[in-house]
């Protein structure tokens, strides 16, 4: 189907899962005529009527809690929540329950669903639309947080998340929506969840990142020999491939753009740290935002890690 | 310049037996006798359970139990009105819910002795793992319910909470949900006057929890909760609505919480042994027992050869509840995803775990 945008590629992934398998429902605010406040859902409705493509109170809490009773009964909900920081109303049900009712009922219930949600720092939106609190995720035993990075990974993702067993957290960077565009094919395809992607092959410094830091930390990259690993899934990471690489480049750098205190790098390097200690060469290095909240859209650019500040850390690791 | 009235209200109260154990037969509606001893012996039964759970709590034998006596009335009345294939969402407070839906009782035990195994419900019967945080299975049950409609099955989603649960979002967004999409529901709340410490008055302003339905355009209505009959007639009404499409209700089950809030509670701190007293009177087996002295179909040999039968089947439940083998380790990581990750493959090797 040519070269699309990330908000196309969803759309077209949920079509193409909704055309496949019936229990495939989405809800959401504004997801109908409306087509989701970031369009996603456009046309959506049309296709597959109101049955299916749900307009629903505003209700965080109502949306994620009535995914855990749909999706016990037996049906596929994907739920759409405005944006990251308006998720936090339906935590509780995200960790009280979606996470653990497989485990609390010893199997005999389960809870195939997906929550899409917008985040992080780039459309210089009000507070609170810019949240980067994946490591909240990644902490809950139960739950898949994924992280797609271009119009490729996300339907092919998104796919393999409507199709999961249990409940994945879909973090899909707001800055990269329409920012840039891929070759996608038509139809029916999946990148596995799980799975990292070498995005580019180097020898001196392994660099792990995620969602729209992956090409920052690319651009950053130029004038060195990274090897450039896009986790794509968060939990379960691809910890086998960190560790493959640390092992040839002796070198880590983690770049994300939550805050770097406890954040999700924390969890790579420590395990870098335990099963490759060996083969390093010099400290491990976060590039990650400062301990502080995150700021409104003036000072958004201060806050997200610079592209000089991770060639600072690549040039600390290489002169070390 | 008008005032025009929008809405105006009428919460009913809902009793077909009195205190006195007398019955409005207009009320009560074809309710035959075999089904009025099905209630009394699933109220021996429930009461026996919840009576052995409390002893083997003091002595050491399960954990922390939350006792059911004096809502026996409100639990068995609306357990007995679900189909088999309806959904039911208990709190931790609906021992005897489970135990009349037929939910073995050595896995009730298990579950309170602390292991996950008891909240496996067997296959085929639809009861959700009793939840803990209050009020939040409200929401689910909407969610089933919702299902459902979806997929025009002709079942209905009944969830249990209590008054303290109406003070929190989930019930107001899981009722708001289920009054707009119209999903065949029905809630469930066993006002027992008391959340922990804290009295009815101080969950709500409102006069009745029944007469919020209104506000989610569903139907709410509050029954006696200790009158087993009321219960039962409530209950299946709404049900028969929900299934015919007529969507949600809420019912207020008014009933009395007789014991502490949980074995960990002391409840002498918070209330009068007076208003516990009055409230051990108004129980709902005597009530039942008196209705059905006057209808002929109770005498203390009847009572007895039930009660027996009852102690014989929760001393083979807790037989068959402490003869379970331990639980596997491994079940902690096992249950976690559909496929262990290669992390968990991991720690299970490191943990010894791995079969």
């Amino acid at each position: 189907m040519g070269k699309i945008n990330i908000v196309q590629a969803i759309n077209d992934a949920l079509s193409s899962e909704m055309e496949r398998d019936s229990s495939v429902i989405v809800i959401g605010e504004d997801i109908g005529k409306d087509g989701g406040v970031f369009r996603a859902t456009q046309g959506l409705l049309d296709k597959f009527g109101p049955k299916r493509i749900i307009d629903t109170p505003l209700s965080e809490l109502g949306l994620v809690g009535t995914a855990v009773g749909l999706a016990a009964y037996g049906l596929k909900p994907v739920v759409e929540i405005q944006f990251m920081g308006f998720l936090y109303a339906g935590l509780e049900q995200v960790f009280s329950h979606a996470a653990r009712i497989r485990s609390r009922s010893r199997g005999r219930f389960t809870c195939p669903m997906v929550i899409r949600t917008p985040y992080g720092i780039g459309i210089k939106p009000p507070e609170l639309h810019s949240e980067s609190t994946e490591a909240f995720f990644c902490h809950m035993p139960g739950v898949k947080v994924v992280v797609p990075s271009n119009p490729y990974n996300a339907k092919g993702l998104l796919i393999s998340a409507i199709r999961d067993p249990d409940p994945v957290i879909f973090l899909e960077a707001s800055r990269l929506y329409r920012s840039i565009k891929s070759d996608v094919p038509e139809g029916d395809y999946t990148v596995p969840l799980g799975q990292a992607e070498i995005l580019q092959e180097g020898t001196d410094i392994t660099v792990v990142s995620w969602g729209t830091m992956v090409h920052k930390a690319a651009e950053a990259a130029v004038d060195f020999d990274c090897e450039i690993i896009d986790l794509l899934t968060l939990r379960p990471y691809d910890e086998e491939a960190v560790i493959r690489s640390v092992k040839k480049t002796g070198r880590l750098v983690i770049v994300y753009e939550a805050t770097r205190f406890g954040g999700f790098g924390a969890e790579v390097s420590a395990m870098v740290a335990e099963e490759a200690m060996e083969h390093l060469k010099g400290p491990i290095l976060r590039v990650a935002a400062p301990d502080a909240v995150i700021p409104m859209a003036r000072l958004e650019d201060d806050y997200m890690p610079s592209i000089e500040r991770i060639k600072k850390a690549y040039t600390t690791v290489m002169e070390y | 310049m008008t005032i025009d009235i929008l809405e105006t209200i009428e919460v009913k109260r809902l009793q077909v037996v009195d205190e006195k154990g007398s019955a409005d037969q207009g009320l009560m509606g074809p309710i035959d006798d075999a089904l009025i001893k099905r209630f009394f012996e699933a109220i021996i039964l429930a009461r026996t359970f919840n009576q052995r759970a409390l002893s083997l709590q003091r002595e050491g034998r399960i954990g922390t139990y939350a006792s059911i006596w004096g809502q026996e009335g409100a639990e068995i009345g609306s357990a007995l009105a679900f189909d088999k294939d309806d959904w039911i969402f208990p709190s931790f407070r609906e021992s005897g819910v489970l135990v009349s839906r037929g939910y073995p009782m050595s896995l009730l035990y298990r579950y309170w002795m602390g292991d996950e195994r008891g909240m496996r419900a067997p296959d085929g019967m639809n009861i959700f793992p009793m939840s803990v945080p209050v009020g939040t299975q409200i929401p689910h049950c909407t969610g089933a319910a919702w299902g459902m409609y979806l997929k025009g099955a002709k079942t209905a989603a009944a969830v249990y909470f209590g008054d303290g649960g109406s003070s929190k979002g989930d019930f107001h967004e899981g009722l708001n949900f289920a009054g707009v999409f119209k999903v065949p529901a029905v809630f469930l709340c066993q006002n027992n006057q008391w959340a922990i410490s804290v009295p009815r008055s101080h969950q709500s302003a409102s006069a009745t929890i029944a007469q919020k339905g209104y506000a989610y355009g569903m139907e709410g209505i509050q029954v006696d909760g200790n009158d087993v009959i009321a219960v039962y007639k409530a209950t299946k009404d709404a049900l028969d609505k929900a299934r015919a499409g007529g969507g949600p209700t809420l019912i207020e089950l008014f009933t009395y919480r007789l014991d502490d809030h949980t074995t960990s509670d002391d409840s002498s701190r918070y209330r009068s042994k007076e208003d516990v007293e009055a409230w051990k009177g108004r129980e709902p087996l005597i009530r039942l027992r008196l209705f059905m002295e006057k209808k002929g179909l109770w005498t203390k040999e009847y009572e007895e050869k039930v009660a027996g039968d009852a102690m014989k089947e929760v001393d083979r439940a807790i037989s068959e509840a402490e003869a379970m083998p331990a639980p596997d380790p491994a079940d902690i990581i096992r249950y976690t995803y559909a496929e262990p990750t290669a992390r968990q493959k991991k720690e299970m090797r490191e943990l010894g775990w791995e079969k």
